[in-house]
């Protein structure tokens, strides 16, 4: 009664719904869009999260310093407080200088590029190793299948903090000192992917054993398709929401285990710091009252984790109506 | 029962030899053993005499043989940096790490589970949404931030605790304890909890999910139809149900707060294993490196197997073959 | 007349969603006589099973009762604290459901299910409860019960599990048993067996059943009287060889013209067109009347009410102009 709405008798077949059509009135209208807006928290997250990226992609251009030119810092200025002026120049200071007299605010710019790079660079490493290994084995099951979880199944029952810093090592160990610095950000970020493939391969080969058995991925077989084709085509696209989630939550991982990396001082460069290194080298200061170097990268990088981490937590129960 | 476990120890054992092969490619190929050793300035003949009488020309397979059987005995080599036997320096660090490994786990293993069950029980509690909001921040934080910032509250503003090292430790002569002193157990405080709150919210989330979707099985629903009370289904059914799958991933949890100590003790500098494992990596220690890989990869078997016997005696579905059937 | 077990007035449920209020069961009356078997009949999504659910209770929030009375045994259930109502449960009002495989904890054994449940019902000995569960067992046809009552359910095959489900559904000797499909899940070689066990036991001990099915001869063999279900309101209720013989409704005629009956001509096996709405799109009016092969106008703009065609039946149809306008 209330529920019905003013139609003509529908057709035989059964009944949709009117929806409106195109694309974007489609995901507008999609239960994803419509729980996203139902979300104050995501709605929060995703603009902090847009926010923390565009500031990091556009440090160059909007930062207020480079502070990596020695000719636009004063050591003198070091450790100036917050919201003020410098001593010795004409530079002020948002977020206060660090002990070289660097503009903190600045530091953070482009520390948060250094993140974020890595960060990406190593989610999308782990998701593309990850998702290929997972198809593979899902796919043909048997000797590949058990050999490749096997070692997911080592991998995933060691943290991934201790992999990483294992395959750092390793790879400390076999470049030559004088490539270990321009060499570092790819050696952390294979590092880290390395360390965070073994979820999306699980996942995916959970997803690939149970598209394979059905009918039309068969019939697909049967009719002599490539596998690869069979695998990009049809299980691929079916696979993508767990990844999307994975990859997500894979990011904040990655963000987080770069920070403790550059932390421990087995990361990047101290010549280009990331937000890790800044907290490093801020650590060293707080203990004697300066807790502007610490504190504010710390904020950016607990801001920057968690609205990515929520993004993922979000987009996990969107995808998965069932845990609702 | 006894097939089980050889069947397990058997995998136990692959495992050991593929973290073995690893760790033996590290310490063999990872730089040049013998210029760690010696030095550049040795002759090149003297270097030749030398790695032929280490067994460094010998055919690879033979090496790798002679690594196990140096590993059964516990011989690692010697540390390029503190030139001491690797075995000797993490032994003398181990207790260190495994008080604060037990402590850690401890405390997230009883908040874990108690938090876990109440949020699921209690869905639409004002208290339950704060947990999950904290937990997730509590995900999202890195454990060196968690353990700066307890430094900073109650090392240095409140200074109640102590902000780094083990205080006074007791030499029970195989093991030196920091357990049996106050300024040792103080000083346990905070690198305990930073260290356990990660694993804590793990367990939470996985307890309350578990339960979450136990309570909306058929035969919770079943039991309720029955008239069974509240009490007895949450606790005497549901909670055995979650705690199946919750005893193997804690399990290896808990054996990954030892790994995990190596950020927590570099920031409280606590004298454990972990620290000395970051150390090496940084000045390229590969003895320590292929040996705190071994060690680490031993807790992990070791865990394990005692997680794979609990399930077996937890769930009855494993013991088919021990039942009546039909 | 002899007073009825159960009484339902105008049951409705409704589920809010966020496209609006979904009515799953809407305006269900019926009577469930002592010792009667009613059949409930109806495609999958007809609100069968609700129904069942609403009686016992145990509707999955947000779902809840938002109309209607339902009365046993002269007291009013549908309105009673919680607690009261899991007195109920199991007591008066037993419940077995669709899948015995899912129905039973895995971890406990069968003989700590009936021991609890026999229990919590009423005030027995561990001893003595043990010994009715052994006797339930042997009711319900398990051979060598004293035995098989301390194995798992996983030991256990589909059919004797279902054997176990309806032991503990009668543990208490309820005066209703509501059978949720108790044979869906089965093998057909065994489901005449559950059917039968089932229907002794409740009429030895004279308990009356509510059977949901979708199967039509399942209820032609069990039920004395069927009620037939459309997209969550009843369409028809009456005896079962009236209704099958002399269908009134449209949609009981097709539903009756899709089972092959012996002898007769295959190609006579009619078809239903179309399927049944679903909850967000019921039509105006009557809510089959988009595949009613005998469509009147009024039937597109006006429910027809149930309304009584002959003693022991009602009807919401048109066709059957009583007096009621809806």
């Amino acid at each position: 009664m209330s529920m019905t709405e003013t139609t003509p008798p529908p057709p035989a077949t059964p009944p949709a719904p009117p929806r409106p059509e195109g694309p974007l009135r489609r995901f507008l209208d999609s239960d994803i869009f419509y729980s996203w807006k139902r979300s104050p928290v995501t709605i929060l997250a995703t603009v902090t999260a847009l926010t923390l990226i565009l500031i990091a992609v556009l440090a160059p251009w909007i930062a207020p310093y480079d502070p990596f030119n020695p000719a636009s810092l004063n050591l003198m200025d070091g450790f100036t407080p917050p919201a003020s002026q410098g001593p010795f120049s004409d530079n002020w200071f948002l977020m206060g200088a660090d002990n070289q007299g660097r503009d903190v605010l600045s530091t953070i710019m482009y520390g948060s590029r250094v993140s974020l790079f890595v960060g990406f660079m190593a989610t999308l490493f782990a998701m593309t190793m990850g998702v290929g290994l997972g198809l593979t084995a899902g796919y043909n099951g048997g000797m590949i299948d058990a050999i490749i979880m096997r070692i997911a199944d080592i991998q995933l029952s060691f943290p991934a903090i201790l992999i990483a810093l294992l395959i750092f090592g390793v790879a400390r160990g076999l470049i030559p000192a004088n490539q270990q610095e321009s060499m570092a950000i790819w050696v952390l970020i294979l590092a880290i992917g390395l360390s965070n493939w073994a979820q999306f391969a699980r996942t995916v080969r959970g997803a690939t054993m149970v598209e394979r058995e059905k009918d039309y991925v068969s019939a697909a077989r049967i009719m002599g398709v490539h596998p690869v084709l069979i695998l990009l085509r049809h299980i691929l696209p079916n696979v993508l929401g767990p990844v999307l989630v994975i990859g997500t939550i894979g990011l904040a991982l990655a963000i987080i285990e770069e920070a403790t990396l550059s932390f421990l001082g087995v990361g990047v460069p101290p010549t280009q710091p990331s937000l890790g290194t800044l907290i490093r080298i801020g650590q060293q200061y707080l203990f004697s009252g300066e807790w502007w170097i610490l504190f504010f990268p710390a904020v950016t990088l607990i801001l920057l984790a968690l609205s990515v981490n929520l993004l993922g937590d979000w987009l996990r129960d969107a995808l998965n109506p069932k845990l609702r | 029962m006894l097939a089980f476990i050889i069947r397990r120890l058997a995998q136990s054992v692959l495992v050991m030899l593929f973290v073995a092969l690893i760790a033996f490619v590290i310490f063999r190929y990872v730089g040049d053993p013998i210029t760690s050793m010696v030095g550049v300035e040795t002759r090149l003949e003297d270097q030749e005499i030398m790695r032929d009488r280490l067994g460094l020309n010998d055919p690879v397979v033979v090496q790798f043989a002679r690594f196990i059987g140096n590993a059964l005995q516990g011989e690692f080599g010697i540390s390029y940096r503190l030139q001491q036997p690797v075995t000797e320096l993490i032994l003398s660090r181990l207790p260190a790490t495994l008080e604060l490994a037990v402590a850690s786990a401890l405390i997230a293993l009883v908040f874990g589970v108690v938090l876990g069950v109440f949020t699921a029980l209690r869905p639409k509690s004002f208290l339950t949404a704060g947990i999950m909001a904290a937990s997730l921040v509590g995900v999202s934080l890195p454990t060196f931030l968690i353990g700066i910032g307890l430094i900073y509250v109650f090392a240095v503003e409140l200074g109640w605790l102590p902000s780094f090292g083990r205080g006074e430790v007791v030499d029970l002569g195989w093991w030196r304890t920091g357990l049996l002193t106050e300024s040792g157990l103080k000083s346990l405080i905070l690198p305990a909890i930073t260290l356990s709150l990660f694993q804590l919210t793990l367990i939470m989330r996985l307890v309350r999910a578990e339960m979450l979707e136990v309570l909306r099985t058929e035969y919770i629903r079943f039991a309720r139809a029955r008239g069974l009370s509240q009490r007895a289904i949450n606790f005497g059914h549901a909670l055995k149900n979650t705690m199946v799958p919750v005893i193997t991933i804690t399990g290896l949890q808990l054996g990954s707060v030892i790994a995990f100590a190596i950020v927590t003790e570099t920031v409280f500098q606590w004298p454990g294993v972990g620290s000395l494992f970051i150390t090496s990596v940084q000045v390229v220690d590969v003895p320590v490196m292929a040996a705190y890989l071994m060690f680490i990869a031993l807790v992990f078997v070791l865990i394990n197997l005692i997680v794979d016997i609990l399930y077996y005696v937890v769930d009855p579905r494993l013991r088919v073959d021990g039942g009546a059937g039909n | 007349m002899t007073e009825p077990l159960l009484s339902v007035r105008g049951l409705t449920v409704e589920f809010p969603t966020r496209h609006g209020i979904l009515t799953a069961v809407e305006d269900i009356t019926l009577d469930i006589m002592p010792g009667e078997v009613l059949g409930m009949v109806g495609e999958s999504g007809a609100g069968k099973s609700m129904t069942g659910n609403a009686i016992i209770g145990l509707i999955e929030p947000p779902g809840r009762i938002a109309r209607g009375e339902i009365w046993l045994k002269g007291r009013r259930i549908d309105n009673l604290p919680p607690e009261e109502m899991r007195a109920i449960r199991g007591r008066r009002i037993g419940m077995i459901f669709q899948d015995p495989l899912t129905s039973l904890n895995p971890l406990f054994r069968i003989s700590d299910q009936l021991v609890e449940t026999i229990r919590t019902q009423l005030p027995m000995s561990q001893d003595a409860a043990r010994k009715r569960a052994i006797q339930l067992l042997d009711d319900v046809g398990i051979p060598d019960a004293a035995r098989r009552i301390d194995d798992y359910p996983h030991q256990f095959s589909g059919g004797m599990r279902q054997r176990v489900v309806i032991a503990l559904a009668l543990c208490a000797e309820p005066d209703l048993v509501i059978a949720d499909e108790p044979t869906t899940a089965l093998d057909v070689s065994v489901q005449a067996q559950i059917i039968d066990v089932m229907k002794q036991l409740c009429a030895e001990r004279g308990a009356a059943i509510l059977l949901v099915t979708h199967d039509m001869g399942v209820i032609a063999e069990t039920a004395d009287r069927v009620a037939v279900m459309y997209a969550g309101r009843i369409a028809e209720i009456g005896p079962v060889r009236d209704v099958i013989k002399n269908a009134r409704h449209p949609y009981t005629e097709g539903l009756m013209g899709a089972i092959p009956r012996l002898g007769e001509n295959l190609e006579r096996l009619q078809q239903i067109p179309g399927a049944m709405p679903r909850l967000s799109a019921i039509p105006k009016g009557c809510a089959f009347n988009p595949r009613c092969p005998k469509v009147l106008d009024r039937c597109r703009s006006h429910r027809p009410a149930l309304s009584p065609t002959e003693p022991g039946r009602q009807v919401a149809c048109w066709l059957y102009d009583g007096v009621t306008e809806a």
